[in-house]
């Protein structure tokens, strides 16, 4: 059916549709959580703690309760349900009860009738703390003695893979310990949303999320509500890369709502929001490369750590991925991996736009490079001979099913042009590491250039039972044939709800497409997150509009037999009209006199969680990225500026060809900010750079030009063959900047971001012992309130009852 | 304190804290939430508007400072369902995703190209990095402010 259709309907699949948001967009007419108002809304405000571990004494909160226009305060016996919430597991108070185990985490919370009497009143909530030792490295919280983060100790949950032999020999080694820095997702949307109380007694919350689902399983319990009492529906989201999965404000908007009876707005200042979300885990990895003198790999060694800081988000999951990806997208008969995500008192990380994988290519690309230097072969030559390709076998065991272009990911990225030499004499300042700070004339400017490549899972793993439900509804308008989709799956600004409006033109060939508004009425999306929507929501609109036109079909061939004809050929759907074999039967709209509607649920295949030694078929699609980078380092300043970044991607099928390149280009910005500027800087567990001007992401005068390939090998059962693009281009861009900054200056950089004390040799390359000892394994799992992979995200994923 | 200025044409006044921005009286006051909060330090560029025909980062004007003088916002570039060419090109060049930046990055464009009817690619990126996005990496925005230039070069000024 989709044949005849994509062609003739216009922006349908395939097609560089223009965004259905777009629009409102530009006009400043969109309407985000932070621009929701309602009449008689109060404002809320979240006091936090100052320390990164401390018992709560008391609290006074009678200076705060009387400042003229604050119309409630409230702490965690206030709370009216569960105490804690979490993705994965229940272990973060909604407000601090008796300690604190981060700077920034949530201890009151008050409403006020404006935003600057809220500010003044929280400054008198008076906490009083009795400082307690904290731990804030991530190897010292796994050493005897260190200060315990929880009463179940300092380890969420530690990964070993063990494949083929691990005491395989080689013909050469290679080894070294790379660091990467703890990133900020900085969404220029902060969180926000708003809450107003129902008649019912329970609440509808407004709120900018990448998965309205699971935070209202997490919010509803912790009200003391039935879920069908809290409708939660999605709010303008202002980007997410992760930062969105976990709840912030959510539970806070609800209880000042429910006990002012008020609608209550929430939104975090630009330095609140760097408390307010979860971060990129920053890692420590040691790895030792083995290999035939002829360049094959034969057996490699991987300790990760990551700093999961206080709670344990999606921890779990993060370490996981980095655990299966910690080799690359290579084949590797031998491995062993350890990888442990450690808690402390740093503030907590989860999700970010890659979901481990950055941490660990980051490592396994610097290692490919260190092979091709010990072998004395082109680094490209040494990828492209270790390369996995469909029916390969991952270290876990799975054998790759479906496509794995890699070769063609490489070579495609290698065939890209470069950027032109800089021509002879003096050079626009501009153009110079640094730009017009750059005060040389660019005598030490050296050229370098780097590649790396990688790969991720797209959609959920491990055993997990991913599925998205859609409903689709057509009928008739005065203006013809149109059909309304309805599902829960949140835009975040990739660019999803486009690529949904598109799988129902091409499904119905029908071009009037509209949406529902995002909420809980209809039955789980999913997460906006994994790279997952366009394959699971896509897959069930897909879905969704099947059924609907099969009901069309059996009334066009009802009419048809009731007017003694018979039909021939396959009936198919195009520009508003049914067609037989090809040939125009007639309009839709003739069918509609009761509209169709049907309602679908998505599975992906089932996959297995890894068993003790690692092993299973964990993951459902994999999708490949190399990337190429050209750099200028100013060797005597130790600036350093991307000439250009080539990148080839393997999609399957690009739905929206313009979408796929801005997430390309945007992937790239984001691993470029990790490479050359972005650390959330720690000081005894406090954050000393939460704002703009401290915590610096690429502006227009960072970015170089991004050239892109895409490879589209279609994934076979998968609808329409399209692999997910939201992560790739950020886990490749941060390894070829930094190898192409080795390139250029010889040094062993071995932490991201690159400072420019690194560049000039100022600062040695950061050094470490010997990898610290991986915990038992299987461990005990004392963590309270498991309810994640395994019960409490699988049950919403059941569709509702009607 | 009460602060009466010209928005979009049109004489309002609101009451205000002395410390309040002109981002909080568009926003919070007077309705019109456009121009975007991200960063409150003038880092980002989603606050921009006009005052009095300059461009400025309304979080880091006083809203006490607009008084008695006109403002301009990405609310008045175009009115109805119509827009502005540099609306329409990033529309069409596939310049927005999340969108929160938007809104200041098309003033400030508008602005650059009111100044500089054909901006070079240097020029551009320049113009406009007072501006963050942290979803396109700006390769979109460029292709947008080149488009609509040059479709603005065609027409009456």
């Amino acid at each position: 059916m989709s044949v005849g259709t994509l062609r003739r309907t216009r922006g349908g699949v395939g097609s560089s549709a223009r965004r259905v948001d777009g629009v409102p967009k530009v006009k400043g007419a969109f309407q985000y959580g932070s621009d929701l108002w309602a009449e008689e809304m109060l404002w809320g405000q979240t006091v936090r703690s100052p320390h990164a571990h401390a018992r709560i004494r008391g609290v006074d909160i009678a200076k705060a309760l009387s400042y003229p226009g604050v119309r409630a305060v409230l702490l965690a016996a206030d709370v009216p349900g569960r105490k804690t919430f979490g993705l994965e597991f229940a272990d973060q108070p909604v407000l601090a009860q008796d300690r604190v185990r981060y700077v920034g985490e949530p201890v009151a919370i008050l409403a006020a009738v404006d935003p600057e009497v809220a500010r003044r009143a929280a400054e008198r909530v008076v906490v009083d703390y009795e400082v307690l030792p904290a731990v804030t490295d991530m190897e010292e919280a796994l050493r005897p003695g260190a200060p315990q983060v929880h009463e179940y100790g300092n380890v969420l949950h530690h990964v070993r893979i063990v494949h083929g032999d691990p005491d395989a020999p080689a013909d050469v080694w290679v080894e070294g310990y790379y660091e990467t820095a703890m990133q900020d997702q900085a969404i220029l949307g902060p969180e926000a949303g708003m809450a107003v109380p129902a008649d019912d007694g329970g609440v509808d919350l407004y709120v900018a999320t990448q998965w309205l689902h699971v935070d209202r399983q997490q919010v509803a319990p912790c009200l003391g509500l039935p879920p069908e009492k809290v409708r939660l529906h999605l709010a303008g989201v202002g980007g997410a890369f992760g930062a969105r999965e976990d709840v912030s404000m959510h539970i806070h908007a609800c209880m000042l709502a429910l006990r002012t009876g008020r609608p209550v707005r929430i939104v975090y200042s630009r330095e609140e929001s760097f408390f307010g979300h979860v971060h990129r885990h920053p890692s420590r990895v040691w790895m030792r490369h083995g290999a035939t003198r002829d360049g094959r790999l034969v057996n490699v060694y991987a300790r990760v750590l990551l700093d999961g800081g206080a709670y344990a988000s999606s921890g779990a999951a993060v370490i996981t991925n980095a655990a299966t990806f910690a080799t690359g997208p290579y084949e590797v008969p031998n491995a062993l991996v350890e990888a442990t995500r450690v808690f402390t008192h740093n503030p907590p990380c989860g999700a970010m736009r890659g979901f481990g994988a950055p941490q660990v290519c980051f490592a396994h690309e610097a290692q490919m490079d260190r092979l091709a230097q010990a072998l004395g072969m082109d680094p490209a030559r040494v990828r492209l001979q270790n390369a996995m390709k469909t029916g390969s076998v991952t270290i876990t065991g799975q054998v790759v099913r479906g496509s794995a272009p890699v070769r063609q990911v490489i070579e495609r990225c290698l065939a890209l042009p470069m950027p032109e030499e800089p021509a002879a004499g003096p050079r626009d300042p501009q153009a110079l590491p640094g730009g017009a700070g750059n005060v040389s004339r660019g005598e030490g400017v050296r050229r370098g250039v780097g590649i790396a490549v990688g790969y991720k899972n797209i959609a959920y793993s491990g055993g997990f039972d991913d599925s998205a439900e859609a409903r689709v509804r057509v009928f008739r308008t005065a203006d013809g044939p149109a059909v309304e989709v309805h599902s829960a799956a949140a835009e975040v600004g990739e660019g999803l709800h486009t690529v949904l409006v598109q799988v129902a033109r091409t499904e119905l060939g029908i071009e009037h497409v509209t949406l529902h508004p995002p909420d809980t009425a209809i039955g789980s999306a999913g997460s906006t997150s994994a790279s997952r929507q366009t394959m699971m929501s896509g897959g069930a609109v897909q879905l969704a509009c099947r059924a609907v036109a099969e009901e069309l079909f059996r009334r066009v061939r009802a009419r048809a037999a009731s007017a003694g004809r018979t039909l021939r050929g396959e009936l198919t759907l195009a520009d508003g009209r049914v067609l037989a074999a090809g040939e125009p039967v007639g309009e839709v709209d003739n069918y509609l006199d009761e509209p169709i509607e049907a309602r679908r649920t998505y599975h992906h295949r089932p996959t297995q969680p890894l068993d003790e030694r690692g092993q299973g078929d964990v993951h459902v699609t994999l999708a490949f990225a190399a990337q190429r980078a050209v750099v200028e380092v100013d060797e005597e300043l130790g600036l350093a500026r991307v000439v250009q970044l080539a990148s080839a991607h393997d999609v399957g099928r690009a739905i929206n060809p313009q979408g796929v390149e801005g997430q390309i280009e945007g992937g790239a910005a984001m691993g470029l900010g990790l490479a050359l500027m972005e650390e959330v800087q720690l000081d005894g567990g406090r954050i000393r750079n939460a704002s703009f001007t401290d915590y610096l992401i690429p502006t227009f005068l960072d970015m170089p030009p991004v050239v892109s390939a895409v490879v589209e090998e279609p994934e076979p059962g998968v609808p329409y063959g399209a692999k997910g693009v939201g992560e790739m281009a950020t886990l490749v861009a941060t390894p070829a900047i930094v190898a192409a900054l080795r390139a250029a200056t010889g040094r062993p950089l071995n932490r991201a971001p690159v400072r420019p004390d690194d560049l000039i040799g100022l600062a040695p390359p950061v050094a470490s012992g010997p990898p610290p000892p991986a915990p038992a394994v299987p461990g005990p799992r004392p963590v309270p309130h498991y309810h994640g992979l395994d019960a409490g995200q699988q049950e919403l994923m059941r569709p509702e009852s009607d | 304190m009460i602060v009466r200025a010209r928005v979009n044409g049109e004489w309002r006044s609101a009451e205000v804290w002395a410390g309040a921005s002109l981002l909080h009286l568009l926003r919070d006051h007077l309705g019109l939430p456009g121009s975007k909060n991200a960063c409150e330090q003038g880092e980002c560029g989603s606050c921009s508007v006009w005052l009095d025909g300059e461009l400025v980062c309304a979080c880091l004007v006083l809203a006490a400072q607009a008084h008695a003088r006109e403002v301009r916002t990405v609310e008045a570039l175009a009115a109805g369902d119509r827009l502005h060419p540099v609306q329409e090109a990033f529309v069409e060049a596939g310049a927005v995703q999340c969108g929160f930046c938007t809104p200041g990055f098309v003033v400030a464009a508008v602005d650059l190209l009111q100044r500089d009817p054909a901006p070079d690619d240097a020029t551009i990126r320049e113009a406009l990095s007072g501006n963050l996005c942290r979803c396109t990496g700006y390769a979109k925005i460029l292709d947008a402010v080149r488009l609509a230039a040059q479709r603005m070069a065609g027409r009456p000024r």
